[in-house]
């Protein structure tokens, strides 16, 4: 990656061919994009905080301390603290989708922010890149949210909980990624619903959130192992809980691959949708 | 258009472009070249490729085939470096909605990489020039269209472009609105500044245009001022006639007197170096009613374009 210096250094020669399978071009353009999203989110803020608290807290509530006083320990922990860590990941996961869903397509095509965008320094690579960052720190604001409830409630108060924080902004990168992929193939809001139904919704059960992995049967455990969720969740589990970590070299890998290869399959797509 | 000494007057130049979407011809061969301090109007019916041409000249939309020189740069490959050196009034508005009037010029003045500072010194200017001081604060969505619209051109001065590209700008505003735009848009060309706009309105391309660009299914049909291109391709009057029997008046007398005859429905248009005939030949007909004028912009248009109605595409 290697930074234009901003705002407008020297183009080089080989840039903007509008070719759709070139490089990603980074470059610190996509900065003032993410102030612009900081500056819509801010204004909302009360409203985004309160739907980050209060939807988190009530599966806390109702299945953490509810359904989970009937239930035993899994593998040594407690079923509250289990879910909590669990939920976290869910909440990190909604935050960065529903982002660069129905975020990124209502600027793309409704408001028709990028358009105004395109028509500036920024181009395509600076507007995704820029949308990808900001999804990602959307998860990372989800996710201390959710650290404080946890905190606050006494489920979790170890010092490796402070260290999922990156662990949760990269996650938030990887979920956003394949989001846009399907933002940039999108025909209407019925597009992002479908894939919110149909990939989104059942990963959260795949993902060992509500219950261990080792209750699924075994074909079900081997698409689980590829899911983005399920390695985010089997790295920032054992992290908050100080418990020895399992495959997490493999996980953070996963995240890498799907944030990658998301990222680049999302920026040829785009780019053939907008550079027409 | 490659010239060996390169002319520092020219803003842009586009040469030979095409462009086609599957089967269908967006931009069939198009050139013109914009020199600075200059207002060129490409004009046409819907759907004849101005937009396109527009996006190609931004770098938005790869050509296939054609060569465009944006500030001696070429585009697309430099396009985004140039860009901060071009603001943009786009077809439809997209201020956005979340943001004040202050803070969408702000916001969009970021885009180019200005500081803060220079943007809040810049900004009451440009609301003064919108006619916006009063709404600084004020919600997009308590702005009328015309007031939109000026917010949009304002936007688009904010980086203090020497190439400001309007795609339809006054399209869909009423009568006082579009007369106020014209007005900021006459003082930014007599402050220096260079203009490229599509339009389909005759009047506007009157008003503003030095040169204008007659373009039709994606070719330059004509090129030059406008009074130059009426005055070297059409008569100077024409006389419209309608009511009944109008078509069998335009096969009697229509030839006799008239240097040029078009028929469109119920209307009958007479063009000629002499109205008076005509209309002396009118007035014992009471039957028929007749305006006499001089050729415009919009007889040319039509007669390079034909009458037939476009459809939106």
């Amino acid at each position: 990656m290697t930074p234009e210096s901003f705002p407008t250094g020297p183009p080089d020669a080989t840039a903007d061919r509008l070719s759709l399978f070139a490089a990603p071009r980074f470059s610190l353009r996509f900065v003032p994009l993410w102030r612009r999203h900081f500056l819509v989110w801010r204004k909302y803020l009360f409203e985004r905080v309160l739907s980050n608290i209060v939807e988190p807290l009530m599966t806390l509530v109702a299945f953490g301390y509810g359904l989970g006083a009937l239930l035993p320990n899994i593998d040594g922990v407690k079923y509250l603290p289990f879910l909590a860590t669990g939920t976290i990941c869910v909440s990190v996961m909604y935050s960065a989708k529903f982002e660069s869903l129905w975020g990124a397509y209502s600027r793309m095509e409704v408001q028709k922010t990028w358009a105004g965008v395109m028509n500036t320094p920024l181009s395509v690579d600076d507007i995704l890149f820029g949308e990808l960052v900001w999804a990602a720190s959307k998860s990372l604001f989800t996710g201390i949210c959710m650290l404080l409830i946890i905190w606050a409630l006494g489920i979790a108060r170890t010092s490796g909980s402070l260290l999922t924080l990156p662990v949760l902004f990269f996650a938030g990168l990887s979920f956003s990624s394949m989001a846009l992929t399907v933002n940039a193939l999108a025909r209407g809001w019925d597009s992002l619903s479908t894939y919110f139904t149909v990939v989104v919704t059942p990963m959260v059960f795949l993902s060992g959130v509500f219950f261990p992995l080792s209750r699924l049967p075994d074909w079900l455990q081997a698409i689980s192992a590829w899911l983005p969720l399920t390695a985010t969740v089997q790295i920032v589990r054992p992290m908050m809980l100080s418990l020895p970590m399992q495959n997490a070299g493999r996980c953070a890998l996963l995240l890498v691959a799907y944030t990658v290869i998301g990222y680049a399959v999302a920026l040829v797509l785009t780019r053939r949708r907008l550079l027409k | 258009m490659r010239v060996s000494a390169p002319d520092t007057r020219v803003v842009l130049a586009v040469r030979d472009l095409r462009k086609r979407y599957g089967q269908t011809v967006a931009v069939d061969g198009a050139s013109f070249q914009i020199r600075r301090g200059e207002c060129l109007a490409l004009l046409g019916p819907n759907g004849a490729g101005k937009t396109t041409i527009l996006r190609c000249c931004l770098g938005l939309t790869p050509p296939d085939s054609g060569e465009i020189r944006l500030f001696d740069e070429p585009v697309p490959q430099r396009a985004r470096g140039v860009r901060v050196r071009v603001g943009v009034v786009p077809q439809l508005d997209n201020l956005d909605p979340d943001f004040t009037v202050f803070e969408n010029l702000l916001v969009y003045g970021r885009y180019f990489g200005l500081p803060d500072a220079t943007l809040r010194s810049r900004i009451p200017g440009l609301l003064e020039l919108a006619g916006l001081e009063q709404k600084a604060r004020a919600p997009i969505g308590e702005l009328s269209g015309g007031m939109k619209r000026r917010l949009t051109l304002a936007r688009a001065l904010i980086n203090d472009p020497e190439l400001i590209v309007m795609d339809e700008p006054t399209t869909g505003l009423d009568p006082q609105a579009r007369h106020l735009i014209w007005e900021r848009l006459k003082g930014l060309l007599a402050a220096g500044r260079t203009i490229l706009l599509t339009t389909h309105f005759m009047d506007e391309a009157q008003r503003l245009a030095d040169r204008l660009a007659v373009i039709d299914h994606g070719r330059k049909i004509c090129e030059g001022a406008p009074r130059e291109l009426i005055r070297s391709r059409l008569e100077a009057q024409v006389v419209e006639v309608y009511g009944d029997g109008v078509h069998a008046w335009a096969r009697d007398a229509g030839p006799r007197l008239a240097a040029r005859i078009e028929m469109t429905g119920e209307t009958v248009f007479c063009y000629t170096e002499d109205a008076g005939p005509i209309a002396r030949d009118l007035e014992s007909r009471p039957e028929l009613r007749f305006l006499s004028r001089p050729a415009n912009l919009e007889d040319l248009f039509l007669r390079l374009t034909g009458r037939e109605l476009r459809d939106d595409s």
